[in-house]
This record gives structure tokens, sequence and C-alpha cells, in this order.
């Protein structure tokens, strides 16, 4: 059932409109299958990218849509309730291009954006190491001053679209300095000394690759360096707070389609005589249900208001995370109950809903970081 | 070039349609109005066409005021301008009453070529290229599935029980495209926020210079006297399979004549 939706402008109400047009026809039909099969949808970011839809948040400028970010996460929990690995595709490519957006002077941002948005360049985000996840500050991989521009050797974990992104926003060290020795590099696929491990064998969002990225003496020009020496931790950290919004939107939109299909089979599901949902027992159920998913929606798109507005958002957004992405994994477990034995088997959605729930309780950021974030803010000194 | 698509809104064939019992016509606020799909892929080979040989292209509808919605549709996929010939002593026309004011107002806005899809999914009559370009003295191209232009020169592949025929004429001209002709695009986000902006010109009978004698209900040369709603799909027979389902389900088909 379609989500009714307060949107701010008569445009938005169009741009959701097309979404919804381009999901019933072009993804939900693949989804299952394409998952299943371990087939990534590169031509799905090609085509969404040519309708303006992988750019909503920025500037007309340089092929964006100029979207408040209310309304950008609204497409991207669409997107993810009906096939995650497009939602989550589009939420870190968006995550990939900030730092070329926010820090990136105007010759680059002339030069990469447009692609960048219009959907011809995929992108990656490497901050992860296999020794540096939650403490991403101790990343190890090194970029050398050499030749006026840089060498990078390293080795990025947990990377998606690893080997099938066309650019990769890589964090590295330019000094040893703790955090403020963390520079941000745009390193386009085909670089020599750039290579990637076998994709990882994952519990779910088995069409989105995720694989080890390595840099083995990459040589990058001057102009690979986005903002200062020295400004990359922020610039991660910056581009966290808005990927974490894109997080809570696909796991509400996971959620959504998990609490979707649950009611639909308790209306049609017949025991005793009678639909599965009139009993209490269940009713109540899927009534908790659609309580959470509308709650942690509220959430999200309170903290994505804040941004809107320009005020710090860090805080909401962690809760908004942390939140919507254990919400997503109560409903999708409630919904494989639902189900009953149908729920634990393939040929129904809630199984891989559930599998697809958990990932998002783990990447960027895992909820316990968020906890740390948010109690970190509620005790500082204001 | 100047080039015209012809579209229509129809009913969506995903919801329920139903006919008025007012005056037998279609009920049009029964159920959403979409654009007719073969109309989609007219609209995309306009575009192409253009893409390829310059010149603009216009919308053209015939319908009530909510099909404003489906020339928003066309505008969107990259369109330039629209016509909508709208008023309400066209309501029940026929093909041959709409062919009648389509003609009339296309020598209006004038055209290189006509380009409309083969046939809408609601009325199905499938005629209306084939009229038009009777009553405009101009070829007729009909079930495309690829279109070559080469200056004045045009020539189609039409498609056949038996395979295609190639077809050629001069501009200008009249095509009918089938869904075999190409893929249409979606509309881009900014297609749809410029599609506001653009130009949409409205006619009535007056400005077309359109004969009130030859459209609308009672003109019509056809009539619906009647109609009923259909009945139910009755329950299929099961045939369990014990060891001669080949067997019956040969029988059955055999019944039916169909082997």
């Amino acid at each position: 059932m379609a989500v009714d939706r307060a949107l701010p402008t008569p445009e938005a109400h169009d741009l959701l409109d097309l979404v919804r047009d381009i999901i019933a026809k072009e993804i939900a039909p693949r989804a299952a299958r394409d998952e299943t099969e371990g087939r990534f949808p590169r031509d799905l970011f090609t085509l969404l990218g040519r309708a303006g839809l992988l750019g909503l948040p920025y500037p007309e400028e340089h092929g964006g849509a100029a979207q408040p970010y209310e309304v950008y996460l609204q497409v991207v929990e669409e997107l993810a309730g009906a096939f995650l690995a497009v939602g989550l595709g589009v939420s870190v490519h968006t995550l990939s291009c900030f730092p070329v957006a926010a820090y990136g002077d105007q010759e680059r941002r002339a030069e990469l954006l447009p692609q960048m948005l219009g959907g011809e360049l995929l992108g990656a985000y490497c901050l992860s190491e296999p020794q540096s996840g939650s403490d991403a500050a101790a990343l190890t991989t090194r970029a050398q001053a050499a030749d006026g521009g840089y060498v990078v050797d390293g080795v990025k974990a947990w990377t998606t679209h690893g080997g099938v992104a066309d650019f990769y926003t890589v964090m590295a060290r330019t000094s040893a300095d703790g955090p403020r020795g963390i520079s941000c590099f745009h390193v386009p696929a085909g670089t020599p000394g750039l290579s990637f491990g076998r994709p990882e064998r994952k519990m779910g969002m088995r069409s989105s690759p995720t694989a080890q990225v390595r840099l083995d003496g990459v040589r990058l020009g001057a102009d690979a360096l986005i903002g200062e020496e020295g400004e990359g931790f922020r610039i991660a950290m910056a581009a966290l707070d808005g990927g974490r919004l894109g997080i809570a939107a696909c796991a509400v939109g996971v959620a959504q389609a998990a609490l979707d299909a649950a009611t639909a089979y308790a209306r049609e599901r017949r025991q005793f005589g009678r639909p599965i949902a009139e009993f209490q027992g269940l009713g109540f159920m899927l009534a908790d249900m659609a309580t959470q998913v509308a709650a942690a929606r509220a959430l999200y798109l309170d903290a994505a208001r804040l941004r809107d507005a320009g005020r710090p958002y860090g805080t909401r957004a962690a809760m908004a995370k942390l939140f919507a992405t254990d919400t997503a994994m109560k409903v999708t477990t409630d919904a494989v109950q639902v189900f009953g034995g149908y729920g634990y088997v393939e040929d129904f959605p809630a199984e891989r809903l559930m599998r697809e729930a958990k990932v998002l309780q783990i990447v960027e950021g895992t909820n316990q970081i968020q906890r740390l974030v948010i109690s970190r803010a509620l005790t500082k000194d204001a | 070039m100047n080039i015209v698509v012809c579209v229509k809104q129809v009913p969506d064939t995903a919801t329920e349609r139903k006919l008025s019992s007012k005056d037998n016509t279609l009920d049009r606020d029964a159920a959403d109005g979409v654009i007719n799909e073969l109309c989609e892929y007219a609209v995309e080979e306009a575009l192409k066409i253009k893409e390829a040989h310059g010149g603009e292209v216009t919308v053209l509808t015939m319908g009530p005021a909510k099909a404003t919605d489906t020339i928003r549709k066309a505008l969107a996929m990259g369109a330039d301008k629209a016509v909508h010939l709208v008023d309400d002593a066209l309501h029940g026309s026929d093909a041959l009453g709409t062919s009648h004011a389509l003609a009339q107002t296309l020598k209006k806005i004038g055209f290189d070529l006509v380009i409309l899809g083969s046939e809408s999914t609601d009325a199905r009559t499938g005629v209306l290229a084939a009229m038009l370009a009777e009553r405009l003295g101009t070829p007729q191209l009909t079930l495309a599935r690829k279109v070559d232009i080469d200056g004045s020169a045009i020539s189609i592949e039409r498609v056949t029980d038996y395979g295609y025929d190639k077809v050629t004429a001069t501009l200008p001209a009249v095509v009918s495209v089938v869904e075999k002709i190409n893929e249409p695009r979606y509309p881009s986000f900014k297609g749809i926020m410029a599609a506001k902006k653009k130009p949409v010109q409205t006619f009535g009978v007056a400005d077309a210079e359109i004969d009130t004698a030859q459209v609308g209900l009672a003109s019509s040369w056809s009539e619906v006297t009647e109609f009923a709603v259909a009945p139910p799909r009755a329950a299929g027979t099961i045939v369990k399979d014990e060891g001669d389902g080949g067997a019956k389900a040969a029988e059955f088909l055999a019944s039916k004549k169909f082997i």
C-alpha cells in the first residue's frame, strides 16, 4: 500500500510519482531474482541517473535537483523498500559524491559532478579498514607526497560497490597526527595499483557487491585531494551524518515493505474459518509494527528538517539511524512470524527483508557507535 | 521538421473501466486517466526523429479538461508544446467524428509528420490514423515497427501477419506505430519541472473550424445501443492426472477444435 506522505512542494509529489512508476515497472519485478542470483543491477543506476534521481540533494548547477533532504530521503525509502541494494546504493553513491560536492573546488565540481549525478559514474566510499572500523581515526592507509602528487598504499574494507564503482572516495593518512592526519582523495576506477578482493559472501544484500579495495602504490595527481590536507576526517564525519539519514530511510523502507507483506498475508490467510488478521494476537502485532514504522519515519524526517534548516543535526541523525534500523530488525522479524513457515522460505519476501534489516544495524556506524554519539552529545559541556 | 504527436487519455487498464448508464459513453470519472500506452511509443518516436533531424514536437490531444495530465506527461518526456482540443460539443464523438475534429485542428496548426499509436486501449478501433490521412489528403503509413526519414522521403516497416512490408512515401504523412518500434523513455525529474512551463494552447470547435454537425454523440455514425457488465469468469475444470492426463488434455482441446 502506498504510504501517504505530506511533502513540502507539488514538485516533490511529482517526483515521488515518478519514483513509484519506475519502481513498479523496472525495479520491483526483478528485485527478488537479482538478489537470489547475486546480480548487481548496474543498469538500474544508469536509469535512475538519467531520470535525475541520483543527484537529488545536490545543486542544480552541476546536474543535481536541489531537493531538501526531507524529500531525497523519502525517495531513498521507497527505493529501499522495493530493492534494498538499489536504495542503499543510491544512499552510498550520494555519500560518495558529498566530498567533491561540498569540499571540491569549482573546477573539480564542474568536471566530476555532472557525470556523478547523471548516473554515468557510480561511487564507492572507502573509510573502514580491516583493523579500523568503529575506531575510524585509527586508519593506516597512507598517502605520501611524491612528484607533486601522492602515492597511496593500504587496504580498505567493506566497500559497497567495491569492484563495480567508477570512482572511490578514499580516506588516507597524510601524516601521523591522529584524526587531523587524514585526508580525502578522489580515485577513479582503473587507476594503476587499484585492485579488489573477492566480493564478500553476505547474509543478505547479495546483489550489492561488498569488497576489499586494495591500493598498492596508487599514484594520484595533486588534484585528487579533496579539501585540504588533514581535513579528511572532518569531511568523512560530515558525509556520514548525511549517510546515516540515508541508512535510516533505507531501514524504514525495508520495515514498511515487511509490514505491507505481513498485512496482506494476514488478511488473506485463513485459519479456524477466518483471516488470521482478525485474531487479536496477530492484529495487535501488526498495529505495533505499523506504529514503529511510522515513528521511525517521523524521526528521520525530523532530523532531515534540522539539516535542511541548516542546523546541527548529527545527534538527531544518529538517533534516527539507531531507532529506524532497530525498528527494521524487529518489524521484519515479526513479519516472518506472521507468515509462519512461509516466512522462513525464499518463496515469500519476509526472510529476505529480515536478512536485509540486519546489515543496517551495522553499516555507517554500528548502533553501539550511534549510542556513543548520542550519549557524548548529552554529556558534553555546552 | 514539424512533428505532431496525437495522444489520448484513457482509463487506467489496471482499474475497473465502466460505461456511463446516462449516454452509453465511457465513464471518464470512474477510473484514473492515464496516457494510452501506445501513445508513449509515438511520443518517443517523435522525440527520436527530432533528435536525429531537428525540428519541433507538438502534442495534440482531444479530450476533457482533465486530459491536461496526459499532455503534461508527453511534455515531460520532452515534447516542446501542446494543443488541447477541448469542447463539450465533442463529447461522445466516434472515430469518424474524432478524425474530422483532429484533422481540422492539424490543418490549423500545420505539420510535416503526424505520429499516433496504432490503437487506444479503450475503444480499440485502430482506424484513426487511416481516417486522418484520408481527411488530410496525405499518405498513411500504419502499424510501423521502424521509421526512417531521409529528406522528404519517409519509409517504414509495416507489421503484417507474415513479417513486414516496406512502405515508402513523401512527407507530409501520417504514421501509426506499434510497441515494437522503441522503448519509451521515462520523463526525468527536470523534464517534469520543465513541462509545467511549456506552452499549452487550448482550441475549441470554433477555433479549429470544426463542423459541429460531424462531431459529438448525436452525429456519430456508430451508436452504442446497450451494454452489459461482463459475466464473471466461470470456474475452470480441474482434471486429475491418473496416468491419462495427456489423453484427457488432448480430448479437451479436440472438443474445442484446437487440435
